[in-house]
């Protein structure tokens, strides 16, 4: 009877603590992160659809709408490249300074995006920037301007394609790629039909991370952008600049069309992880069969 | 060395050289181009102020007053998101409940809701007739949105991803048996997390903290909205950054920058080291106390 009276006394605060966890768990959630994510979607019908419709026929939200759209497909594949190229250099491969180069590669993750730009801004500004000289008597227009904008996105990107690339490519091992290179495979062969379909799903992931990041950057391209609407505003610059000047609407809807990729990215995100997952569960049995 | 690259080359039959080499190529000419031109032209700049006039620009009162808007205030959201991301953590991994999905898949917003969306929705919300900041304003007379606790509250969302990620795997390869056989020694509830389940969580929690620190003290977009950007109110420094180039001010500029870039390597650097220490202590528990 005892014992059974102190298991009770045991347990008792056990499972009023077990259940207290998962509670706070969503209340403090749902405090930070859902209710912002209601909040858009609810400010942005607050006067029903047609309004939100409306707002699309705005000349400089159309234009923001194609200059974010520009960057992203500029900063996009030119990280892709990148990436994959990094990998194929680096993963697989040991020499001295490696971990060094794998952090410098992820240092734009760590650095202020306000400062990336400010660093575009003393590199390629025409008054006072280092190249400043070369860019003006090209005739170029880096700063104020699209370049600058698609160079900040760029770098403010360029990690996630890298990676997602490099570990998984360091977890396969040169095996296949052997195998076709005695076969006779080109390298470019091996790479396009060994090497990349290998890391199919990390790539996948990588864009999706990358196109949203891209979609929604801010600091960085805040400084370089001169923030000039209908020229050099991208969506971001203009739910700030619409909010600032009390075109709430206007900058809900915008809003509410970056979220929707935000969202969207998301999912695909969590689609693929599920992917993945059956794949994986797919290949064990196979693995073993084979030894 | 590059004979001995060679010959490792050849042994292990890898590709030509040639290819090898374009990816390399490929590689450092784009860091270059995307990171090292940039990073130098910040650093020359820096270098053409005189150390007296770096020290009188990094720490005037104005400068000062960001840093601790700044680097405050983050730690603060850090610490907050500290306990509470270990929560979250707990809950995703050791419990099952009605909804763990979404809380799992919610997790992950702020990394993909864009920061001017978050910044927006976040000053509505807390402004004194939005959902959360209307009742504070009538019951506590508190003001969340345009003042420092609104740059918290921003601080909050966007560093809450990291301490839940990081500690996560870690729970998830923590062994039951050892509670178990704390608890078969008679050890209390409390003595088994303090004593057992804690210190083996540290490392990963410290790193995810560092992150999520590192992250809020460089956010810009969801902090500038919600902030009233009034200096040495809540003014933080990125924004001070921004004011001194708009007024041609490059000089305060980019120490200012330089002072933020430092901080960005020295938490870099303390991220990589905690995560070392992590892995060390998993694959080593006793040696790490």
């Amino acid at each position: 009877m005892a014992s059974l009276f102190r298991g009770l006394r045991l347990s008792m605060p056990k499972f009023q603590a077990a259940s207290l966890i998962p509670v706070i768990a969503m209340l403090y959630v749902g405090v930070i992160i859902l209710l912002p994510a209601l909040e858009v979607v609810a400010g942005a019908f607050a006067k029903g659809l047609a309004p939100f419709i409306e707002n699309f026929q705005s000349e400089e939200l159309r234009s923001a709408v194609m200059l974010t759209l520009r960057c992203t497909a500029i900063a996009v594949p030119a990280n892709t490249i990148f990436g994959l190229a990094a990998a194929t250099a680096i993963a697989r491969r040991q020499f001295r300074g490696k971990a060094l180069l794998l952090s410098v590669i992820d240092l734009p993750f760590s650095i202020s995006p306000v400062v990336v730009g400010l660093m575009l801004v003393l590199l390629y500004s025409p008054t006072n920037g280092l190249l400043g000289g070369v860019v003006s008597s090209l005739g170029w227009k880096i700063i104020f301007s699209w370049p600058g904008m698609a160079l900040a996105t760029i770098i403010v990107t360029f990690p996630f394609m890298a990676r997602e690339v490099i570990p998984l490519l360091e977890e396969e091992g040169w095996d296949q790629e052997e195998a076709a290179r005695t076969l006779g495979a080109s390298n470019w062969q091996v790479f396009w039909k060994v090497t990349l379909p290998s890391v199919r799903w990390a790539v996948v992931y990588g864009l999706i991370l990358t196109t949203a990041r891209a979609l929604g950057e801010f600091g960085a391209v805040a400084v370089v952008s001169g923030n000039i609407a209908g020229q050099t505003q991208t969506l971001p610059l203009f739910v700030e600049d619409a909010y600032k000047q009390y075109n709430t609407e206007l900058a809900y809807g915008a809003a509410l069309v970056l979220a929707s990729a935000g969202f969207v990215s998301l999912l695909l995100k969590l689609f693929v992880e599920q992917l993945i997952g059956g794949a994986r569960k797919e290949s064990v049995p196979e693995l073993e069969s084979a030894s | 060395m590059a004979p001995v690259l060679l010959a490792r080359a050849q042994r292990l039959e890898l590709p030509s050289w040639l290819q090898m080499s374009w990816s390399w190529r490929i590689t450092w000419l784009y860091m270059a181009f995307v990171l090292f031109l940039p990073l130098g032209a910040l650093a020359l700049k820096a270098a053409s102020v005189s150390p007296d006039q770096f020290w009188r620009l990094a720490t005037s009162p104005e400068a000062l007053a960001t840093y601790r808007v700044s680097f405050g205030l983050s730690l603060l959201a850090a610490l907050l998101n500290g306990v509470f991301g270990l929560v979250i953590a707990w809950a995703l991994v050791r419990c099952s409940f009605p909804g763990r999905r979404l809380l799992d898949a919610l997790i992950d917003l702020p990394f993909a809701l864009p920061t001017a969306v978050a910044g927006l929705a976040l000053a509505a919300i807390y402004s004194t007739n939005g959902w959360i900041g209307g009742p504070l304003f009538a019951l506590f007379g508190l003001k969340v949105s345009f003042t420092w606790l609104g740059v918290a509250i921003a601080m909050v969302f966007i560093s809450l991803p990291f301490v839940v990620r990081s500690v996560e795997p870690v729970l998830e390869a923590l062994e039951r048996d050892q509670e178990e056989a704390a608890w078969c020694l008679r050890a209390s509830p409390r003595q088994t997390l303090t004593k057992v389940v804690l210190p083996q969580l540290m490392p990963a929690i410290l790193a995810g903290v560092a992150q999520g620190y590192s992250r809020a003290v460089g956010e810009y977009g969801s902090v500038v909205m919600i902030s009233s950007n009034v200096p040495f109110k809540d003014l933080i420094t990125p924004t001070l950054i921004i004011q001194k180039l708009e007024e041609y001010d490059f000089e305060a500029a980019t120490v200012i920058g330089m002072v933020m870039l430092g901080f960005s390597l020295l938490s870099l650097l303390m991220i990589n080291g905690l995560q070392v220490w992590g892995r060390h202590w998993e694959a080593n528990p006793a040696s790490g106390a």
